[in-house]
């Protein structure tokens, strides 16, 4: 650039100027291809699906979808009367869906940020072990969730077989994919899934951590559950401040894992939001309600994201 | 569980060897720890092993035994052993075409993808220019939206173009690959630039001094240093368009069906035939888990760059 420059030095004034535009214009050529497609993709259908939320887009109404009538405020106002079928149906979705994401976030932090911390120091086998915890994580997740299911079948999967005939836990064989259980079994595929990626961005952030830090306390007396406590986890608050909240998201936003378990509709108590939208745009094939259950989630997730990075960069700041 | 054991067997042989001087943060203390967290080591450990590869064990036993026994209650070893499962997955449904579309459809999204990123990528890591925070934030910001409500406006859109111009997007390979192409991006161009960042500037400076455009010298020097970071970005991308399931359900027909829906005809039938099933998963596996295990190394290094910085 520099060369080129100089050779156009000698030239007119508005072949530097020139210059200058196409100087500054080329990082935003080179994001031009991304940003495209992320308005095509992303944003566009996003401002179309906010628009859906105001209208009455229903079946009838699919082939010419403009021309369908404007609801105003009236799929808001049906789906959050909590009075109303449609709108206790959702509230209900909305807490079921908020205490499986606190569970299998939870645990799946817990889990990954254990093996990360476990297999810090070298040991034989330690690689191996590494391979065999990410194995899940790599797994196409509808295949995950399939082997998941056959695991969880009442007759001939190895849960009942497990916990009632080899471990006698349980008195006889209960059912996983309906009634109360259906949650846990949607809990536990969660956490199989997604914990390799907690355990994978926690390995990597341990690496951030300078081995004189240890040396030192190490020096100072200090033994490895306290060092645990007082270098590595206070090390780890700013890859846990994002490991957690793309967990979150995540997990929220999960369609697949109860989609390819429990097909459309999902039993009652695992009947997460996302399966729930799902079943009223697509096979009550109602939009605008779909479309508005799905922008106040979206809602929900812009301020509890907000509040969390505003309070966790404050308490990193404080500390 | 006979791989389970033999991981904790070959874990509990090992002596423990401080890893020195090995670069920043392997290993840590000078005193080798109290057994009280060799114990908690050794155990926790070995459950997390049970509970990551039951599920992997179960997948590859049961594809090895005939349909009656995996209609009666689970065995843990498969007796008798048959491969039929694995040559009656391809004509119980046309498992073929399905693999196909997949293999077209996440080999031209991840390729794409990473086209895409590399010049972004290079952007933010390369210029300084307004508007580059607003950038990056709402590329990350798109990982937030619920895949559910962009959904059905895109399916709309799609449709729409198709009837305006007549380029087919709904029920395409093509309109899955636009798609799943921006879904891999945002990963792309994070970690692409911290890989980029690890290129030393003064290399494409150099290359700038020598004459070479901003393109040819991210062509010529940056691309081949950072060559690693980009092959386990594609994979990555490779991996997420092979395991995407709720726009492959909305935007596909019979016959550019991917293997995420496809895989659920085998239970639509009178019978479900877990064997096939299960080598069906077996076998959409092997290209993701192979091609993931070989670029972790990679990936842990672009995270790591990207934690410390």
């Amino acid at each position: 650039m520099t060369v080129s420059l100089r050779r156009d030095a000698p030239r007119s004034r508005s072949g530097r100027l020139l210059q200058r535009i196409r100087k500054g214009g080329l990082p935003y050529l080179f994001l031009l291809p991304a940003l495209l497609l992320e308005l095509l993709v992303h944003f566009v259908p996003m401002i179309f699906g906010i628009l859906i939320s105001f209208k009455q887009l229903t079946l009838f109404f699919i082939r010419n979808w403009t021309g369908a009538p404007w609801a105003g405020l009236g799929n808001y106002r049906l789906v959050v009367d909590v009075h109303g079928a449609i709108g206790s149906a959702l509230l209900h979705s909305f807490v079921v869906t908020c205490a499986f994401t606190v569970l299998a976030v939870g645990l799946s932090w817990l889990f990954g940020t254990v093996a990360a911390i476990l297999t810090q120091d070298s040991f034989r086998g330690r690689g191996a072990l590494r391979t065999i915890f990410l194995t899940p994580f790599a797994l196409p997740v509808y295949a995950s969730v399939i082997i998941w299911a056959f695991m969880f079948q009442y007759n001939n999967g190895l849960v009942n077989e497990l916990l009632h005939n080899v471990l006698g836990i349980t008195s006889r064989p209960s059912f996983w994919l309906i009634g109360h259980n259906s949650f846990f079994a949607l809990v536990i595929i969660s956490i199989w899934r997604n914990w390799p990626f907690a355990f994978l961005c926690v390995m990597a952030g341990l690496q951030g951590i300078p081995r004189d830090l240890y040396e030192a306390s190490a020096i100072d007396g200090a033994g490895i559950w306290q060092q645990i406590r007082r270098i590595t986890m206070p090390s780890l608050r700013a890859v846990n401040q994002v490991l957690v909240l793309v967990l979150f998201l995540w997990t929220f936003n999960d369609f697949t894992t109860p989609f390819v378990l429990f097909g459309a509709s999902a039993p009652s108590p695992a009947d997460v939001v996302s399966i729930h939208i799902y079943n009223a745009s697509f096979i009550n094939w109602n939009f605008g309600e779909g479309s508005a259950m799905s922008v106040l989630m979206l809602i929900f997730l812009l301020l509890v994201t907000a509040v969390y990075l505003l309070g966790t960069s404050r308490r990193r700041n404080n500390a | 569980m006979p791989s389970g054991l033999g991981a904790g067997a070959a874990r509990r042989a090992g002596p423990r060897r401080r890893g020195r001087g090995r670069g920043r943060g392997r290993g840590r203390g000078l005193m080798a720890p109290p057994p009280s967290f060799i114990w908690t080591r050794r155990i926790v450990l070995t459950l997390l092993t049970l509970f990551a590869l039951i599920p992997v064990y179960v997948m590859v036993s049961s594809s090895l035994k005939p349909l009656q026994d995996v209609t009666s209650t689970f065995r843990w070893i498969p007796d008798p052993l048959t491969l039929s499962a694995y040559h009656d997955i391809w004509f119980t449904v046309p498992l073929g075409r399905y693999f196909l579309n997949s293999l077209i459809v996440s080999t031209s999204a991840a390729a794409a993808s990473v086209a895409v990123a590399i010049f972004a990528a290079y952007a933010v890591s390369r210029y300084g220019f307004r508007g580059k925070r607003i950038f990056t934030t709402a590329v990350l910001a798109t990982q937030m939206f619920p895949g559910i409500l962009f959904a059905l406006p895109l399916f709309l859109i799609f449709v729409s173009i198709g009837n305006a111009t007549g380029i087919p997007l709904y029920g395409s390979r093509g309109g899955l690959i636009i798609t799943y192409l921006t879904f891999s991006l945002p990963f792309a161009i994070w970690m692409l630039t911290s890989y980029f960042e690890s290129v030393p500037r003064a290399l494409d400076e150099a290359a700038l001094v020598d004459g070479c455009g901003p393109v040819r010298a991210l062509f010529r020097v940056v691309i081949p240093a950072a060559l690693p970071g980009i092959i386990a970005v594609t994979i990555y991308a490779f991996m997420t368009a092979w395991g995407e399931v709720l726009f492959a359900s909305v935007m596909t027909n019979n016959t550019t069906r991917t293997l995420a829906v496809g895989l659920a005809d085998y239970s639509t039938q009178n019978n479900v035939y877990w064997n096939q099933i299960m080598a069906a998963s077996l076998v959409v596996s092997v290209p993701v888990v192979a091609g993931f295990l070989l670029m972790q190394r990679y990936l842990v290094a672009g995270l790591t760059s990207g934690a410390v910085k």
